[in-house]
């Protein structure tokens, strides 16, 4: 493969850079979790670099299967797919779950509502 | 009832002419899990109250003369990433520990429909995140050939509970390898149909656009019979394809001969042991002997599927596991004053040490500065790696590899090195990631009695065909 493109894929993962993204991640890293993050995350981008040895200037990129295959070719424009938009009515595929249901796994919940702690100070 | 090598067919018909009953099926299964499962590990959560009534179910109406259905009795496993109402449904997490779903997955809905007589739930690597099973937050699977050896992931409860005839089929789910993988290090049949073949409602998600649900089963017309069962539109899915389903058992015996078989280099390579090389070669002489046409075929970027599966695998993840905030339905953890710290500490709490590295990674993957240098170049190879197969598939109706470098590796012998790990998934991903259907049949084991596995991958939808060279080759070998 040719090394043509010159997108740099920057440099290593830093300290600075692990509490940064577990913060975005709402992880709480404990110093040894982040050590071991830091040790990790730089051998594993280091290895996934080589990702920059093809030029994919011209290349689309993909983020689904099922919009290249699986279509209905007679079917038209959006109607060809699977996920083809539906009907937007309340309860059209499934009834929503009764009241209970939906707070019996909750941790901490009363009759009505998911509780969580104090949201704003005053 | 011999409970070795006993297929969907065998125990259907057992129970149709009352030579035993599902009730009698599922208890011997029972029995023979409370014989060996405290060693092997295969289960988290046995669902005895609910597999007897089907049972019970299923024995009248065997009672009464009725013709059973296609799964009619038959003992199986589900992957604990697959929700089943009123069983409790970990993914093999602590942040699910005492998660009981109030819906069922829509393959558990069908294989139950069908008659099937679910036993258990089988444990899996955290969040299907792993590729030998010691990333349960539970305990690690043992595998049946060996104890000392590990069953592959991230299904290797379900591996191993169909390699110890502890149930007749289970399912799996597939991401990056975790049906196949598993299938192969265990020795048994492991498909993964296309992308898009099999609902995924009720599937606990790790990447939407990479996860699979398939079967683990003994011989490759059980992978066929449960395809069959499960594969199809549900409106509960928007990616699950609308088309119509081929009846993939009476396509298993049509002729192998003339079928054009590809073999790429690619899967030959660097890191590959000799004897699964030796084996798949054998294997693919059989083929031959079949009257399958051998045609070389070149699937160039197959070194950057590792690379590229896992940032688009690590950023869906991240993202998918946003969910688990402690509020709804998992680990929350207590003594807490605000609400983000609540969210920090429930999550660092509820999650393993391989899923924090992944979140983390997909997290970074996807963060301001770093998303065209990594998400969106990943996505373009992505588009490589699919054109590679496009093209192949072209001039061969089906293509063969090894399932997986080596057979199965010791406990502990990867554990402490996580890129080491993911190369166990080098012949895998691919698959995954270019939507194609693959199967995983025993080809043969080391001179250590390990099983090696024989890969074999289709065209998008034509699983047929690769059903159909897998029995024909399990016929012969």
């Amino acid at each position: 493969m040719k090394v043509t493109e010159l997108t740099a894929i920057p440099m290593k993962v830093t300290e600075k850079d692990v509490a940064y993204v577990a913060d975005l991640a709402n992880l709480e890293l404990t110093e040894d979790e982040q050590r071991g993050m830091l040790r990790d995350l730089n051998s594993i981008l280091e290895y996934i670099e080589r990702l920059n040895e093809l030029d994919t200037s011209n290349v689309p990129p993909m983020a689904q299967v099922s919009d290249r295959y699986g279509v209905d070719e007679e079917k038209q424009r959006s109607e060809r797919f699977a996920y083809a938009s539906r009907e937007d009515v309340l309860e059209g595929l499934r009834k929503s779950l009764p009241h209970e249901e939906a707070l019996a796994n909750a941790p901490d919940a009363d009759e009505e509502f998911f509780r969580v702690p104090k949201v704003i100070e005053r | 009832m011999d409970l070795a090598h006993l297929t969907i067919e065998a125990a259907r018909s057992a129970v149709q002419e009352r030579k035993t009953t599902a009730f009698a099926l599922a208890e011997a299964h029972y029995e023979c899990i409370q014989k060996q499962d405290g060693q092997i590990g295969a289960f988290l959560t046995l669902s005895k109250e609910r597999a007897l009534e089907q049972a019970d179910r299923i024995d009248r109406m065997a009672a009464e003369g009725k013709t059973l259905p296609p799964l009619g009795g038959v003992p199986v496993g589900i992957k604990d990433v697959m929700s089943t109402r009123g069983v409790r449904t970990t993914a093999g997490s602590k942040s699910l520990d005492r998660y009981v779903p109030p819906y069922d997955c829509t393959a558990v809905a069908r294989m139950e429909a069908a008659g099937a007589v679910v036993l258990g739930k089988m444990n899996c690597d955290e969040f299907a995140m792993g590729s030998s099973n010691e990333n349960s937050a539970y305990h690690p699977v043992r595998n049946p050939r060996d104890l000392n050896h590990v069953p592959g992931g991230s299904s290797g409860g379900s591996a191993a509970a169909v390699a110890a005839d502890m149930a007749v089929v289970t399912l799996g789910s597939d991401t990056g390898g975790s049906i196949r993988q598993p299938a192969a290090f265990c020795g048994v049949v492991g498909l993964m149909p296309t992308y898009g073949r099999v609902s995924r409602y009720g599937l606990i998600a790790f990447a939407s656009s990479l996860d699979h649900i398939g079967p683990l089963t003994k011989t490759v017309k059980d992978a066929a019979i449960v395809l069959r069962t499960i594969a199809g539109r549900d409106p509960m899915d928007s990616t699950s394809a609308d088309l119509p389903v081929p009846d993939y058992v009476a396509e298993l015996d049509k002729p192998v001969r003339g079928l054009k078989i590809g073999v790429a280099k690619e899967y030959f390579g660097e890191g590959l042991d000799d004897e699964v090389r030796h084996a798949v070669e054998n294997a693919i002489d059989k083929l031959k002997g079949l009257g399958c046409e051998i045609v070389p075929v070149s699937l160039p970027h197959t070194p950057y599927a590792i690379p590229t599966y896992y940032i688009i695998a690590t950023a869906e993840a991240s993202s998918n596991l946003a969910r688990y905030d402690g509020v709804r339905y998992s680990h929350r953890a207590h003594g807490v004053k605000t609400l983000s710290e609540m969210y920090r500490r429930s999550r660092d709490g509820g999650f393993g040490a391989e899923v924090k590295r992944r979140i983390m990674l997909g997290t970074y993957a996807l963060s301001a500065g770093y998303y065209d240098a990594y998400y969106l170049k990943a996505q373009k190879v992505r588009t490589l790696l699919t054109r590679d197969f496009d093209g192949a598939f072209r001039k061969v109706d089906a293509i063969v590899t090894p399932t997986s470098p080596t057979a199965a590796f010791r406990l502990g012998e990867k554990s402490n090195d996580p890129l080491a790990m993911y190369l166990a998934d080098i012949y895998t991903v691919t698959a995954d990631l270019a939507g194609i259907p693959g199967i995983s049949v025993p080809c043969g084991e080391t001179e250590e009695r390990l099983p090696i596995g024989l890969q074999i991958l289709g065209k998008h939808f034509d699983e047929a065909t690769i059903l159909r060279v897998a029995h024909a080759y399990e016929q012969a070998a």
